[in-house]
């Protein structure tokens, strides 16, 4: 595909509210008419809007679960592999395998890997950092970090139609739409 | 205040508490204002003068610092009884400031209390540079600073492993595991306002450097999801790991055979003490930004005299654990651990003890009153006089059980030298120095949790 027609490829309608109860009803009303590739864009986390998209639940808790657990199992293995085999010493007769005294490393390590894995699964799962994307290309999308919500629809959703797709989101009575393009090193 | 936010409900359907948010506010006037703040305003003479006095102060620390290197410990007041001084007494009391950061940004969300959502950004600064300067005075005070990694379990080429019984060891890894945290707490919460930031700047180079920061933040709903629940599961490991690591500072005391610190009252003894400490310092920096920038509409009375009715809890712990000190030296009927609590109360460290008393028991009583609590200027002067007592009750803790060991011909005293000082002061001055330039260059409220609250107390969706 030339340049040239990637440019002139549309990521999707882009439809501006100013209220996170108007976007709300309308991401609502989007996908009751059907329509399956919907996104938000928010100033803030507006409450029910996950569940309005169909978001599934977040993998972070799992992701931090099993971080944990490694971040343990390896500050106690580091422990007790140090401790009684590569470097036994004989302290007062006291046991090499001392295990209470690992106990506080061990809970430390473990918070430290559930945090790492936290963070990271956050930025994973968010596909973050990503400073390009098509959206940024929308008019007035510099508001959306202060006081406008944005609804954007697919170019990819089966039912998407550039006029009756257009028709929909005015009838949604936004503060405007734009078709938002393609960005050209975008890949196809 | 109007009538109308008078009128406003608290969130048990009270009327008559401070509202958290006063004024008419929308989404965009939220932004402008905090936002503006970094980008808009100028810096006026207050500003360049105290960045002038901080930046001669961290000098002085860094000098201090430096001649450590190059003279050793004998630079300062110790000797071989009193072998903790001014640098132990500094890293309790900072680590603590720390704790209390944390407890508020992260405790509270736990907790749903929406009054946080004004004062948890600064807290968090607050705790991640309290936790740097924590961190150096341990290291400082090793006697060989430059071989502090080998607290780091690594294949080293003496196949030599740290010594995991130690509780100087757990603070190792309790310590660094807290500054990770608390980076990566604060600025995943700063991430959508660095985003805002970005979108907000007219300069060229701002629009750079946010836009990097903000890793390309849109506030996406799927980028809100994740991030919901991370932050939630970061304040849910704060919680634990806040207590967990002055627990180990309390233990580095505890493990040794001392009067006076050998006592398993030692951890909530100083965890309480912690919070104390550390709410007072963070409503020092509140009322001094709320005056100095305007914020009188995001900090309200309300958040003041929550601030201050928590700290009055934590003064409660803090004078009940004095109180059960003293019982249990003399129930122990141990010749050594009365002869202690006996010179705290009328030795030759004596006036350390009464000042703690003083600052730490006395003077917290006047938040019983309306007029103190509802007033910043009290509180403000409250506030100092505790965390000047909160210092010296740690330093009391080291010297007094210090000095007098348990052989009479080994007795000695601490007299801080000047170097003791100048670290000290130093460090207060870097502390304030480096949370200038925070509050110069990053809002200092979260403006996406301001927006939600906004609309949630106020109910105007615009």
């Amino acid at each position: 595909m030339s340049a040239a027609s990637r440019r002139s490829r549309c990521y999707g309608l882009m439809a501006e509210f100013a209220s996170a109860g108007e976007i709300l009803a309308a991401v609502r009303a989007s996908r009751g008419a059907g329509y399956e590739r919907v996104e938000a864009y928010t100033p803030y986390p507006v409450d029910g809007l996950a569940e309005a998209l169909g978001l599934r639940k977040s993998p972070i808790p799992l992701l931090t679960l099993i971080g944990g657990l490694l971040g343990a199992a390896t500050g106690w293995f580091l422990q007790w592999y140090s401790a009684v085999l590569d470097y036994p010493l004989n302290a007062g007769g006291r046991p090499l395998y001392s295990w209470p005294a690992f106990i506080p490393s061990t809970i430390e390590l473990g918070i430290l890997g559930a945090c790492l894995c936290a963070f990271g699964g956050m930025l994973w799962f968010a596909g973050l950092p990503r400073l390009r994307h098509p959206a940024f290309d929308t008019p007035d999308f510099r508001r959306v970090s202060r006081d406008r919500f944005f609804l954007c629809i697919r170019s990819e959703d089966p039912m998407f139609h550039i006029e009756r797709t257009h028709a929909w989101l005015m009838a949604l009575s936004p503060l405007r739409v734009a078709n938002t393009p393609m960005n050209p090193e975008e890949p196809a | 205040m109007s009538s109308e936010a008078a009128q406003v409900l608290d969130e048990y359907g009270r009327p008559g508490a401070a509202p958290e948010i006063q004024g008419r506010h929308t989404y965009g006037t939220i932004t402008d204002k905090i936002a503006g703040l970094v980008l808009e305003r100028r810096c006026g003479p207050g500003f360049w003068i105290t960045l002038g006095v901080t930046s001669a102060l961290a000098v002085i620390f860094a000098v201090s610092l430096i001649y450590l290197l190059v003279a050793g410990t004998g630079i300062w007041g110790l000797n071989n009884t009193e072998d903790w001084g001014f640098m132990i007494a500094s890293y309790v009391w900072w680590i603590a400031i720390g704790n209390s950061g944390t407890f508020i940004s992260a405790f509270l969300v736990l907790l749903r209390q929406r009054w946080r959502t004004s004062i948890n950004r600064f807290a968090e600064a607050m705790t991640i540079f309290a936790v740097a300067m924590a961190g150096l005075m341990p290291i400082m005070h090793l006697g060989r600073p430059w071989f502090f990694y080998w607290l780091a379990p690594y294949p080293d080429k003496m196949s030599l492993w740290p010594q995991w019984r130690s509780p100087l060891e757990w603070d190792f890894f309790a310590n660094t595991t807290y500054l990770i945290l608390s980076i990566l707490f604060w600025y995943l919460g700063l991430l959508p306002d660095l985003a805002t930031m970005r979108d907000q700047a007219h300069k060229r180079w701002q629009q750079l450097a946010y836009g990097l920061l903000a890793l390309g933040w849109r506030g996406d709903a799927r980028h809100w999801h994740h991030y919901e629940s991370a932050y939630r599961l970061l304040a849910g490991l704060g919680a634990p790991l806040v207590i967990s690591v002055h627990s180990v500072v309390a233990i580095d005391f505890a493990f040794a055979d001392l009067p006076g610190w050998h006592s398993t009252i030692l951890p909530p003894y100083f965890i309480g003490g912690a919070l104390y400490s550390g709410i007072a310092l963070a409503l020092t920096i509140t009322i001094s930004l709320r005056a100095l920038f305007g914020l009188q509409d995001f900090i309200t009375p309300r958040h003041l005299a929550n601030l201050a009715k928590l700290m009055l809890a934590c003064s409660f712990v803090l004078t009940y654990t004095y109180a059960a000190e003293i019982f249990t030296a003399f129930y122990s009927a141990d010749h050594f651990e009365i002869y202690t609590a006996i010179d705290r109360l009328g030795g030759r460290y004596a006036f350390t003890y009464w000042i703690a008393i003083f600052c730490n028991v006395v003077v917290p009583q006047s938040i019983w009153f309306r007029r103190v609590r509802a007033s910043p200027l009290a509180l403000l002067v409250v506030t100092v006089i505790i965390n000047v007592g909160m210092w010296d009750e740690r330093f009391m803790i080291i010297v007094t059980s210090l000095h007098r060991t348990f052989l009479p011909s080994s007795w000695h005293t601490f007299v801080p030298t000047f170097w003791d000082w100048s670290t000290l002061v130093g460090s207060l001055g870097t502390f304030v120095l480096l949370f200038l330039l925070f509050a110069r260059c990053f809002p200092v409220i979260s403006m996406a949790e301001l927006r939600r609250l906004n609309a949630r107390v106020t109910g105007v969706d615009r």
